[in-house]
C-alpha cells in the first residue's frame, strides 16, 4: 500500500457547524507533508479524527488500512495542540514513562535532543517556559519510531534558533518510509522540509500540490500563495 | 559555502544549480566522492527528497553519477566540468547585460566603465 491516511468522504458535524465537509483525501508514504489553512478550518479536527479522539459523523479514516484505535495508535507518534503532561512530573519521570507506554520510545534519542537543547531531565514540568514545554513535548513525539507523525502546530512558541534545530531534526531523523503530517501557520519556517501541501477551508480540501508545483507554477513561496489564497 | 535559496523558485532547481556552482569551483572536485543525501539535505535544510531530485537530474545530465553501493561521485570528464562552469559564467553575465541595459547602458558603455573599473581595481589590487 502506498498511502498512510485515507480519507473517505469524511464529515464531522458539530451542533451548528460543519466542521469537515465530504473530504477526501490519501497521505502518500515517506513524505513530510504540511496541513495548511486558516484558524477553524478543520485542520486540528481532521488530525483528532486521525487519532481516533473524534468519531466521524459520516464516512471514514484509515491509517495504514485500519481504523483509528489501539493498533493504529502504536504507528502514530502524535503532537496534540495544547499540552497535556502532567506538570507536577518531572522531565525525567516524563521520558520513563514514555519508554513504558510505546515499545518505539527510544530514551537514548530523547536524552540526546534534552542535551543539545540545554534542558534539564530533573526540572519539573512546571517550571518550564511554555516555550520549553513545547520543545519537551516535540522532543517525546520525535523520540519515538513511527511509522507515521502528525504534529500539530509544534514550533509555535519555539524560538528561531531552536525552531531550525528542531527543523534539522526531523529531517535527519525521520526514517525513509516514515511520514510526517505537519499543521502550521509558520509556513515560511518550515515549507523548504515539506514535500508537498495541503490547504484546507471551511472544511474542504481546496489544493493538494507539491511544494515545488507551486514554486513553478505561481512564481512564488508557497507562504506568498497561501497569503493570496486567504486574503481577508 | 551556505545553501542560499530563494521563495520564489523550485527548490530543486536551485539546489542543482548550487550543486552545479561547488562542482564547477572545486568544492567538489572531479571524480570525488559527494556526501549522503541526508547529509546535504540537512545542510540545505531541505527535504531529502528534494535534494534526491535534484542529484537524479544532475545524474541524468551527466555531471555526476552513482555507483550501487559505494554513493554519489562527481564526473570525472574534466571537459564536462568546464562546460558547466562557462554556461554558468555566460549565464551571470547575461544577467549582469541585463540590469546594465535596465540602468541605460548600451554595450558600449558597458565595456568601457568594465574597463574603467577593472583598471582602477588592478591599481588597487
Amino acid at each position: 500500500m502506498d498511502s498512510i491516511v485515507e480519507c473517505r468522504n469524511l464529515t464531522k458535524c458539530f451542533p451548528g457547524c460543519v466542521a469537515l465537509n465530504s473530504i477526501n483525501l490519501s497521505i502518500p508514504k515517506g513524505q513530510i507533508v504540511g496541513l495548511l489553512g486558516p484558524n477553524g478550518s478543520g485542520k486540528s479536527t481532521l488530525i483528532k479524527l486521525m487519532n481516533g479522539l473524534l468519531t466521524p459523523t459520516a464516512g471514514e479514516v484509515c491509517i495504514n488500512g485500519m481504523k483509528p484505535g489501539a493498533e493504529t495508535k502504536k504507528i502514530v507518534s502524535y503532537l496534540p495542540e495544547r499540552t497535556y503532561l502532567n506538570d507536577w512530573m518531572s522531565v525525567q519521570n516524563i521520558i520513563d514513562f514514555f519508554g513504558d507506554f510505546y515499545a518505539d520510545f527510544s530514551k537514548a534519542k530523547a536524552y540526546d535532543m534534552l542535551q543539545r537543547l540545554h534542558i534539564n531531565p530533573n526540572r519539573r514540568i512546571k517550571t518550564l517556559s511554555k516555550g520549553t514545554k513545547e520543545k519537551v513535548q516535540l522532543i517525546l513525539v520525535m523520540s519515538r519510531e513511527a511509522q507515521l507523525y502528525i504534529l500539530d502546530e509544534p514550533i509555535g512558541g519555539v524560538d528561531p534558533a531552536a525552531r531550525d534545530y528542531i527543523l534539522d531534526t526531523i529531517i535527519s531523523n525521520y526514517s525513509k518510509d516514515a511520514t510526517l503530517l505537519i499543521s502550521t501557520h509558520l509556513i515560511s519556517d518550515i515549507e523548504k522540509i515539506l514535500d508537498g501541501v495541503i490547504f484546507i477551508n471551511m472544511g474542504n480540501i481546496v489544493l493538494t500540490a507539491s511544494v515545488d508545483k507551486i514554486r513553478e507554477k505561481e512564481n512564488k513561496s508557497v507562504d506568498e500563495f497561501f497569503r493570496e489564497v486567504f486574503r481577508c | 559555502m551556505p545553501w542560499n535559496l530563494e521563495s520564489d523558485r523550485p527548490i530543486y532547481t536551485q539546489l542543482m544549480e548550487q550543486i552545479q556552482i561547488m562542482i564547477a569551483s572545486g568544492i567538489f572536485p572531479a571524480g570525488s566522492k559527494l556526501p549522503p543525501v541526508r547529509e546535504l539535505a540537512a545542510e540545505a535544510a531541505v527535504n531529502p527528497n528534494t535534494m534526491q531530485r535534484a542529484l537524479l537530474q544532475l545524474e541524468s545530465n551527466g555531471l555526476i553519477y552513482s555507483q550501487r553501493t559505494s554513493g554519489r561521485f562527481v564526473t570525472e570528464d574534466e571537459g564536462k566540468i568546464m562546460q558547466i562552469k562557462n554556461s554558468l559564467a555566460a549565464d551571470l553575465v547575461h544577467k549582469f547585460l541585463f540590469k546594465m541595459n535596465q540602468l541605460g547602458y548600451d554595450g558600449q558603455h558597458t565595456k568601457e566603465l568594465l574597463e574603467k573599473v577593472m583598471g582602477e581595481e588592478e591599481q588597487n589590487g
